[in-house]
């Protein structure tokens, strides 16, 4: 079975995605969705997790998986514009969505993103392995229509875990690029 | 952590899903927000052979408050829609609260109020706020739909009135009186984490003796289902809510909880915990009836 991922007007060429064979193909569905703002087509088992789909069908492997039950929010993506657990969604319930993963904010040679510079600049990661899932959060909250408060940023970044426990400086990232989204 | 192989159907009516759990001879489990079932589904704990997808039901997609002042919430409502949706903020802010202390903005954004109802875990907040609002729970299947009361359908851990071939459509709020106030408070090990042990108290105040007309105390964490502390409902009602009252109430609560030992919390911590808890829910819930 294959994805293919159809260009865009102006984007790189095509990627065809082959899939392993697998040992139970009990049900198989087609879907189509939107990634990274290019349309996807491909047939997915049932029980495929996004997150998987995501890594070993899409090649997009910047979004991690930690725990697979939903704890440590490294594989956090945003699906319709809210931040989502890939390894509680399954790539079959996508049918129709559109999807943001962290290589869809600054494609190809594209400048970073603010959140993206913030989190450069204050150091917000240390081994990096947390950082898509925070950096898909922290996205979310610069584009709500009004400032998110402290509590609202820190509900928000409590779904996430830092096994560096970097945390003060993922806080004072995000900060940063809400103070430039929203204003100080 | 990968779940077994299932089959997936996202059927676009009430009536073909219930055709689907009734009629497929294989195990045939609802999909709601995923993000109760998926966790058991990566660790093998439940191994249904179709999933059935619910969330592209449009019928079951919608909050309203109906013509008798009623909120209903059908059962693919997200729970975070459900909380920032103004007819529920205005009428029914327990309700609001209950859904903002939900693990994360993450998983309230796909989980749906109905699903954390029909899952019922002992330690979830939506079943208690259901009980201290005499919500109502419409349950439809092949033997046709019926309404249950909330005292009737949270009958165990993870257990509920609903058949495994039926399905909970919607959950129905009655209006609440316009002297009220509410308050959820819970202790958590971590922000977000599942509730230790947590208290809903409603306040009804009587405008002309400044007393409280009507009570409703309920524990989560503390037993199989949502517990209604009835002893501390009464110690309150007519009372001025005052530091006497909050206290007797506190003491009727330690007399009726009998929660287990668990890895979390010992059954002492768990009780004490839920007697200071309601004090000080009490304290807010009074507070927010002016
Ligand atoms: C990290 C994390 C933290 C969490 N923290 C909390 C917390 O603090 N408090 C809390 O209450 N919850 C918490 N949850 C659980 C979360 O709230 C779930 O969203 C909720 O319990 C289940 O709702 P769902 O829509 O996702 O249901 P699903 O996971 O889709 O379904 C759960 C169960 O209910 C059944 N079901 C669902 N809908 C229906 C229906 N309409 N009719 C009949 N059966 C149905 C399913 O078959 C399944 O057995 C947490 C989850 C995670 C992953
Ligand atoms: S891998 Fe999804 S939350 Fe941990
Ligand atoms: S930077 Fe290492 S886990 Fe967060």
């Amino acid at each position: 079975m294959t994805a293919t991922v159809p260009a865009a007007p102006s984007g790189p060429a095509p990627a065809t995605v082959r899939t392993p064979p697998l040992a139970e193909p009990s049900a198989w569905h087609a879907i189509r969705l939107t990634v990274n703002g290019r349309p996807v087509a491909a047939e997915v088992e049932s029980r495929l997790l996004l997150s998987d789909f995501l890594r070993d069908r899409l090649g997009l492997t910047g979004t991690h998986t930690g725990c697979e039950h939903g704890v440590c929010g490294a594989c956090t993506v945003l699906l319709d514009g809210e931040p989502a657990r890939t390894c509680l969604t399954l790539a079959v319930q996508c049918e129709g969505a559109d999807l943001r993963t962290v290589e869809g904010l600054a494609p190809d040679d594209a400048p970073l993103t603010p959140v993206q510079r913030a989190f450069h600049e204050c150091h917000g990661m240390q081994c990096g392995f947390c950082t898509p899932g925070f950096v898909m959060t922290a996205t979310a909250l610069t584009e709500q229509p009004a400032r998110p408060d402290e509590e609202q940023v820190a509900d928000a970044l409590s779904g996430h875990l830092c096994r560096c426990t970097g945390y003060r400086n993922i806080r004072r990232a995000v900060c940063r690029a809400l103070d430039e989204r929203f204003g100080e | 952590m990968k779940p077994t192989p299932f089959d997936y159907t996202a059927p676009r009516t009430v009536g073909d899903a219930l055709a689907l759990l009734a009629d497929d001879s294989r195990d045939a489990k609802v999909l709601a927000g995923g993000q109760s079932l998926i966790p058991m589904l990566n660790m093998r704990l439940a191994r249904p052979e179709v999933l059935v997808d619910i969330t592209r039901i449009p019928e079951l997609g919608r909050v309203v408050v109906d013509s008798d002042g009623c909120l209903r919430i059908g059962a693919a409502v997200r729970q975070s829609r459900a909380a920032a949706d103004p007819a529920v903020r205005d009428g029914w802010p327990l309700l609001a609260d209950a859904i903002g202390l939900i693990g994360h903005p993450q998983i309230r954004g796909r989980g749906t109020v109905c699903g954390s109802l029909a899952h019922h875990d002992p330690a979830a907040e939506l079943p208690t706020a259901a009980l201290a609002l005499d919500a109502r729970f419409v349950v439809a299947g092949p033997r046709g739909t019926r309404t249950v009361e909330a005292a009737d359908f949270f009958v165990a851990t993870f257990a509920t009135a609903v058949e495994p071939d039926e399905l909970l459509t919607e959950v129905v709020f009655p209006p609440l009186a316009a002297h009220h106030g509410r308050a959820f408070e819970e202790l958590t090990r971590r922000h977000g984490d599942f509730a230790t042990v947590g208290v809903a108290v409603l306040l009804e105040r009587d405008p002309a003796s400044d007393t409280v007309r009507r009570a409703r105390v309920v524990c989560c964490g503390a037993g199989p289902t949502p517990v209604r502390l009835t002893a501390a409902e009464a110690a309150l009602t007519g009372t001025d809510a005052g530091p006497a009252a909050r206290a007797e109430a506190a003491r009727a609560a330690l007399g009726a909880l009998a929660p287990a030992d668990d890895v979390h919390s010992t059954a002492e911590h768990r009780r004490e915990s839920a007697a200071h808890l309601l004090v000080r829910a009490c304290t807010t819930a009074w507070e927010r009836t002016r």
